[in-house]
């Protein structure tokens, strides 16, 4: 330890003052000791603050309930109805001197590359895996090699019951969560005709109730998994057909808990993998002490066990394993010339490739239909389809996954 | 030392706005849904269709089975890929009552990679053939449709006239059924 620690401690708290830090919650806490990442969320928070951070942006699209009071210890019985993010600034600042806490109420996919650009961290407790996707695309896609400030590290922490994991990521660098995704352990789902023929458990009630049910009766109104009435009619047609079938145990919180997916969450499992997303904060932003690499699993369902390991980047990940490299282009090229420059680079395998931008499909190998609606634009100008600095993304049977390419005009 | 830094910043912004701003990018899903796309190769008992060819991450797939029992009939699914493809299956409905043991009467399909054995290695290929495996092999032992699959499990040839008779338009057990003959 030797006299480090002060001034370590100075020397963050220096650092600190100039760094913006933003942090993520997303939360879907319902059902008596059921919690996401609001759980994780206020933890983080509180951490964060408590570690001299002086600057912290939260996120947050949902609003406090009733049931998040017993573990989410930034809400009290008054906040119930408001919004998380709001409510937790606000506590965290009226407890912490000199930290601005902004907060907002929404998602995370509503702000832009612009916004997340002006932190030097963020830190994520997010609910799903689509959520994670996004903000890591977008941090990757963030990063410019001629400005080290847009790489912005990505920690993130999520909890399952006793489980845990935490994960630093450095966008482009090192593995990102795309690069993992298939290793991902799928949600466990039960055949459809076991839920339609021969249920065994309450939660199979629910399940028919919601993807079998709701549809049929309901047909073009999409189940609102928030609205009360909704939940209430999904419960007594899990409730009557678990009394067919003789199963008990179907309540109105298993059905919740049931339709929201909602992994049951232990708060001192949140106090953990928080603590450690926090830890792995302060020393990426103060250099202080190495960080994680990259991926640390915590499992305290069988006794305890920890295990730190390195995700490897993935060299066809679809995110980071093909940055957009530039590639010059004559303005006056048909789509089918650049097509033919295309097959003659002898570093990628190209043959029957199809591409598009972001905002137009430029040419589809196939089905039939989308290759008859795409096939003129073979003899339209480069000019005329994409713009100076657009990106092209191809496919091709011959490359593992895609190439994107950054067209500059010559 | 923090205004440098931040003049740095504003200067690197300016000079990127200049070179004109950064473009959206297609997101994985997308790209990973072209990809299947592009590289389908449909038997000619099956033809796609996209009503918005502008939304490729919803068609249709009409399967014309030249084979079994279902021969000569025209079976018509909905595809919707979301964006959180391949880590989710894509959903996939019947748009017609059929008798089938493994569909029901509302269009739901009972296919394990659409759901318990869905991994994001499988592609939209191997659902469509999984699609039309399920009307060259109708499956009992999955039943979604109960009174099918029992038909079927009970004495084929009965089943085989049962089919036979809901693609015509006609009743099975009380239950009218849609016309499905090309
Ligand atoms: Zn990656």
């Amino acid at each position: 330890m030797r006299t480090m620690t002060p001034k370590c401690k100075r020397h963050s708290s220096m650092i600190l003052k100039s760094c913006k830090l933003h942090k993520f919650v997303l939360a879907y806490t319902r059902g008596a000791n059921n919690s996401g990442a609001g759980g994780l969320g206020c933890e983080i928070l509180k951490n964060l603050a408590l570690s001299g951070f002086k600057d912290i942006h939260v996120i947050d699209m949902d609003t406090i309930d009733v049931s998040n009071l017993n573990r989410q210890f930034l809400f009290r019985a008054s906040d119930v109805g408001k919004p998380k993010a709001t409510v937790a600034a606000s506590f965290v600042m009226s407890r912490v001197k000199d930290v601005t806490i902004t907060p907002y109420y929404g998602a995370i996919q509503d702000k832009d590359q612009e916004y997340y650009m002006q932190f030097k961290l963020v830190i994520c407790g997010l609910d799903s895996v689509e959520a994670r996707r996004w903000i890591n695309a977008t941090l990757v896609d963030m990063v410019d090699i001629d400005n080290p400030e847009s790489l912005k590290p990505l920690i993130d922490g999520g909890t399952e019951g006793f489980k845990g994991q935490s994960r630093v990521i450095l966008p482009t660098l090192t593995s990102c969560y795309e690069c993992s995704l298939d290793m991902l352990t799928p949600q466990t789902a039960v055949p459809l005709c076991t839920l339609a023929t021969i249920p065994r458990q309450p939660a199979h009630c629910v399940e028919w109730a919601s993807i079998l049910e709701w549809p049929r009766v309901f047909e073009d109104k999409k189940l609102d998994n928030d609205d009360p009435e909704h939940v209430q009619w999904i419960y007594e047609q899990a409730l009557h057909r678990a009394q067919e079938f003789n199963i008990s145990g179907v309540t109105y919180s298993l059905t919740q808990g049931v339709i929201k997916n909602i992994i049951p969450a232990i708060a001192s499992t949140n106090a953990i993998i928080a603590a450690s997303c926090c830890n792995e904060a302060l020393k990426i932003a103060t250099g202080a002490n190495p960080y994680l690499n990259n991926y640390m699993m915590y499992i305290g369902n069988e006794g305890v066990y920890t295990h730190t390991f390195e995700h490897e980047k993935k060299d066809d990940c679809p995110v980071c394993g093909n940055l957009a490299t530039d590639f010059a282009v004559d303005p006056e090229w048909t789509l089918e010339e650049f097509i033919d420059r295309l097959k003659e680079q002898p570093e990628v395998q190209i043959k029957k490739p199809t591409l598009v931008t972001e905002r137009r499909r430029l040419y589809y190998q196939g089905p039939p239909q989308l290759n008859e609606q795409t096939r003129p634009n073979l003899e339209k100008k480069m000019r005329d389809l994409v713009d100076n600095r657009e990106e092209i993304a191809i496919t091709d049977p011959g490359l593992p996954f895609s190439l994107r390419l950054n067209v500059i005009f010559s | 030392m923090l205004k440098i830094w931040s003049m740095k910043q504003q200067q690197q912004a300016a000079s990127a706005a200049e070179g004109g701003q950064k473009k959206k990018k297609v997101t994985a899903a997308q790209l990973r849904a072209q990809k299947d796309l592009s590289e389908l190769s449909l038997p000619p008992t099956i033809r796609m269709h996209m009503p918005d060819p502008e939304d490729i991450l919803n068609f249709t797939l009409t399967i014309e089975p030249d084979e079994g029992m279902y021969k000569c009939g025209s079976f018509n699914f909905t595809f919707a890929i979301n964006s959180n493809f391949p880590h989710e299956p894509p959903k996939v409905k019947c748009t017609q009552k059929i008798y089938h043991p493994n569909i029901d009467l509302d269009g739901n399909v009972c296919l394990n990679i659409l759901r318990e054995d869905w991994k994001p290695v499988l592609n939209l290929n191997a659902v469509i053939v999984g699609l039309q495996f399920l009307f060259l092999e109708p499956n009992p032992s999955d039943p979604l449709n109960k009174e099918a699959a029992e038909d079927l499990r009970l004495t084929r040839e009965n089943f085989k006239r049962n089919v036979k008779n809901s693609m015509n338009g006609g009743y099975v057990k009380n239950v009218q059924f849609e016309r499905v003959l090309k």
